[in-house]
């Protein structure tokens, strides 16, 4: 058995999500901030700086849950069970939010568009949320099937963890605004930006001290030497990250709040896989126990290696090609 | 109450994706037609087609958009409702569906943003080559899902161990046998849709007497292509048919109604065929037609439904019936569009008011004849999900009736609302009709479209 295959569909995987939730994250991280726009001309020019990209940054979400799919199966036909209310609320949010934007520029009367639009970003946020934090505090299986009820995801940690999402993805919406819009949407989402980087740091420390509080393995892969050696450096990392955010913040600078944000997300993600690794289903299922067969991880990777680099290519191209700052008033179609 | 899964399950998966099928049946055709108006554009510098391209791909926007999110919906049930399934069959069929994520998902929904929001930013040759993107970016989507739809209709290229379907030969995974038939009648399917659809705007256009041009050149078109894919899509099914039989005939036969294999098939015009008594009562039917269609002879013989238990036998009512929508609306389709290329060559096209009136009632025929269609396909293979490899029954998650059935409500509620305003969003953009360039973008378009597009794209391309 080739052990390293599925190792290197984890890391894939793991990318794709990644790509999904910095990419989609400030999507969403729009309509989270969409009530606090003061008139039309505010929301179309908030809707205009994601418009072009929203429908590629949400295909990232396919890949990820697809990609489960074929590189785990066993895993993909646990964990989707296991979180079937959260993750159908999920996708119906995010099918309110996605029509919003086509359906808003040809309806007359925009509000209800627009709560489609917020509500559906910050419903979908929260949910994806409860996905991560069902994840994490552990499904239960027997037999290689999930084997719990309806509602084991619903516990205060998967709550926090919603919490955390929305305002993580407010930030990056946020700092994406700041970089995108002129005018008072810029000016606001940068005061946003502001409580919005506190908040998500309230939420890490939560999210960081509850997790090895009430699950053993996860305190003793962070706290027992020599792990401790290598690690403490992430916690100080992801200060330092935050300092600077906040400084850039205050100094005006527009890409830098947008680039440190990133970095702190890839910094919980990696804690996550710190803590996790090996198991894709905590805390019975690791990436072995659940991968597709060889030949199916062989034949899906030759067309990765080919078609991931070509569709970065192309994504890379349309994040040029709409570059620059959309102002407000500019039209839509 | 007491819900049972597997029905609760099997209708949740069937109300959604025939809510999606509806939408990739219109994009796929339609994104085809937006780049030929493009490259007609081009090509000849007259604005009416720069005109026409832009009005479709308002229209585009509105389905592609409730397609995508309907889409992401299907990806994530095989999961929810289907995990024992994507264990059973992942091997073989996540791969397929992880290649067209790849090749084709992200290609349609990158130059998507540059058709919607392009135009003043890239050079027009770029603008119409990113139409031309996303049409073939559908037509890839369809090829892989519908080779892996094939694959659970005829499974071929693999090993069953321990019940898990595992890949041995990839190319026979792929071009399973049914494949390429599946692949060419639904495209054409696609389509027809789409050709209907045009066809009834042009003519709604001409009878309000408004934008008659743009109305005239829809109609030409339309007809133009329904008048020889209309035929081609019996001759099609027709060979779809022949390989049914071959891998299926169980499906063939509750097509067919068709009880007795030891004698030779009536085709029934109408027949209520009575699951319990295995008999078909009010029987319409043209003697041996059935056996003359599929096997070429008066009194060729095919199986039966007796052939098999009750228990191994697809619904045969909605199977029936659900063939005889598809072929009315193919036989309506041939004789619409072949009447249509009639009255062009007389030169009355324009002028027919009753064949106008009626087309601009028609369009609607194509999704009723692909739902048809799929509901054929998918509960002809019934009781199996993947024929002879995995029963439906056993394909199912570990949740509970009750949870499915709330989620199925909530389902029905909100496509419900999604689609009723979808379709009004729709008509407001048509009764808006295709009118010139918008305010903002007079400036950058002038007399001459194309040396102004020209250089409205470098500049934009230029800017900063
Ligand atoms: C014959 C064509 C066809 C068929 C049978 C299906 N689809 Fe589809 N799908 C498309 C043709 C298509 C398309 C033409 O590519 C879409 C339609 C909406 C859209 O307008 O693009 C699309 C969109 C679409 C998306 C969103 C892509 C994006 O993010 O841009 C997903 C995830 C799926 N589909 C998944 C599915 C699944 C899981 C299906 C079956 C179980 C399915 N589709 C049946
Ligand atoms: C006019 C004569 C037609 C014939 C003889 C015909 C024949 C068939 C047959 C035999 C099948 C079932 C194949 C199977 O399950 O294995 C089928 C399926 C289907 N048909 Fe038709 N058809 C016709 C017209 C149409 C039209 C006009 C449309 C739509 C515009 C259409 C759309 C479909 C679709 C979407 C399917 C399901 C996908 C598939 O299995 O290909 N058909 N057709
Ligand atoms: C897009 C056009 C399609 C339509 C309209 C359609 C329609 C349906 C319908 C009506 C059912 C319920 C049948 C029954 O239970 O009697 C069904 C079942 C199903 N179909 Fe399809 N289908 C389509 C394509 C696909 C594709 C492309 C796949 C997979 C790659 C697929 C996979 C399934 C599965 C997993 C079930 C559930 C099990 C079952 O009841 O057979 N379908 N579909």
């Amino acid at each position: 058995m080739e052990w390293y295959l599925p190792v290197i569909w984890a890391a894939l995987i793991g990318t794709a999500v990644v790509m999904y939730v910095i990419l989609d994250g400030f999507d969403l991280g729009i309509g989270i901030l969409f009530p606090f726009a003061r008139n039309e001309r505010e929301r179309d020019q908030m809707m205009r700086s994601v418009a072009p990209f929203w429908d590629g940054n949400e295909t990232w979400l396919v890949l990820g849950g697809g990609g489960l799919w074929v590189a785990f199966p066993k895993a993909y036909a646990v964990v989707m069970p296991a979180l079937y209310l959260p993750v159908i609320v999920m996708l119906l949010a995010l099918v309110f939010r996605g029509i919003a934007f086509e359906f808003r520029t040809v309806s007359r009367s925009k509000t209800w568009l627009n709560v489609a639009f917020s509500v559906g970003s910050t419903v979908a946020a929260f949910a994806q949320g409860i996905i991560l934090g069902g994840l994490i505090q552990g499904i239960q299986v027997r037999d290689g099937a999930f084997a719990g009820g309806t509602f084991d995801w619903a516990t205060p940690f998967a709550f926090l963890c919603g919490l955390s999402l929305i305002a993580g993805y407010g930030l990056l919406g946020a700092t994406w605004l700041a970089l995108k819009t002129e005018g008072p949407v810029g000016d606001r989402a940068r005061s946003q930006a502001k409580m919005l980087l506190l908040s998500v740091l309230v939420f890490m420390a939560a999210v960081s001290l509850w997790t090895p509080l009430t699950q053993p393995r996860i305190a003793e892969r962070w706290f027992s030497l020599p792990n401790f050696y290598f690690l403490w450096p992430i916690p100080v990392i992801t200060a330092l990250t935050a300092y600077l955010a906040w400084h850039w913040i205050e100094t005006g600078r527009e890409v830098p709040p947008f680039l440190a944000t990133i970095v702190l997300f890839l910094l919980g993600f990696l804690g996550l896989v710190i803590s996790n690794f090996p198991y894709l289903v905590p805390p019975s299922l690791t990436v072995w126990d659940t991968a597709a067969a060889p030949a199916s991880q062989i034949f899906m990777l030759l067309g990765t290696l080919l078609l991931l680099p070509i569709i970065l290519g192309y994504v890379g191209f349309i994040y040029w090609l709409f570059r620059g700052k959309v102002r407000e008033g500019e039209s839509y179609h | 109450m007491d819900f049972d899964p597997v029905l609760l399950a099997r209708l949740q998966f069937a109300f959604t994706i025939i809510f999606h099928i509806i939408f990739p049946s219109f994009t796929i055709g339609l994104s085809a037609y937006i780049a030929t108006l493009g490259a007609m554009w081009i090509r000849s510098g007259n604005d009416r087609y720069q005109h026409l391209m832009r009005f479709w791909t308002k229209i585009f926007a509105v389905s592609f958009a409730m397609g995508v999110v309907s889409g992401i919906v299907l990806s994530y049930q095989f999961g929810t409702n289907w995990s024992r399934f994507s264990v059973a069959v992942g091997n073989v069929i996540g791969p397929l569906i992880g290649y067209e994520v790849l090749s084709a998902f992200f290609l349609e929904a990158t130059f998507l943003g540059v058709l919607l929001f392009g135009i003043n930013r890239v050079p027009p040759w770029l603008y119409v080559l990113s139409a031309a993107i996303v049409a073939i970016g559908t037509a890839i989507s369809a090829f892989w899902i519908l080779s892996a739809n094939s694959w659970m209709q005829t499974p071929n290229g693999h090993e069953l161990r321990g019940g898990i379907a595992y890949p041995a030969d990839w190319l026979a995974v792929i071009f399973n046998p049914s494949f390429p038939y599946r692949f060419a009648h639904m495209l054409n399917a696609a389509y027809l849709t789409t050709g209907f659809v045009v066809l009834a705007v042009g003519a709604r256009y001409l009878i309000a007497g408004r934008y008659i041009e743009e109305g005239r050149t829809m109609l030409r078109m339309a007809i133009g292509l329904t008048a020889i894919l209309a035929p081609l899509q019996l001759f099609l099914g027709d060979q779809h048919g022949l390989n049914t039989l071959k891998h299926q005939p169980i499906k063939v036969a509750a097509m067919e109604a068709h009880w007795d294999g030891s004698k030779p098939g009536d085709f029934h015009i109408f027949a209520w065929p009575d699951e319990k008594t295995a008999e078909n009562r009010f029987a319409i039917s043209i003697p041996h037609g059935s056996s003359l269609i599929l096997t070429h002879h008066m009194n060729g013989l095919f199986p039966g439904l007796n052939s098999v238990s009750a228990s191994e036998r697809p619904p045969v009512v909605i199977v029936f019936f659900g063939f005889r929508i598809m072929l009315a609306i193919g036989f309506f389709m041939i004789t619409a569009a072949l009447f249509g290329a009639f009255l062009w060559w007389r030169g009355t096209l324009f002028d027919t008011r009753w064949y106008l009136q009626l087309m601009a009632q028609c369009w609607w025929v194509g999704f009723v004849a692909v739902i048809a269609g799929w509901v054929v396909t998918e509960s002809g293979r019934q009781p199996w999900i993947v024929q002879g490899v995995l029963r439906t029954a056993d394909a199912t998650s570990p949740v509970p009736g009750a949870t499915i059935a709330g989620t199925l409500v909530l389902f029905v509620i909100a496509y419900g609302v999604v689609f009723s305003f979808g379709i009004y969003y729709i008509n407001r953009l048509i009764a808006q009709g295709p009118t010139g360039p918008t305010a903002e973008e007079t400036g950058h378009f002038s007399a001459n479209p194309i040396s102004a597009a020209h250089e409205a794209g470098r500049t934009a391309v230029g800017r900063t």
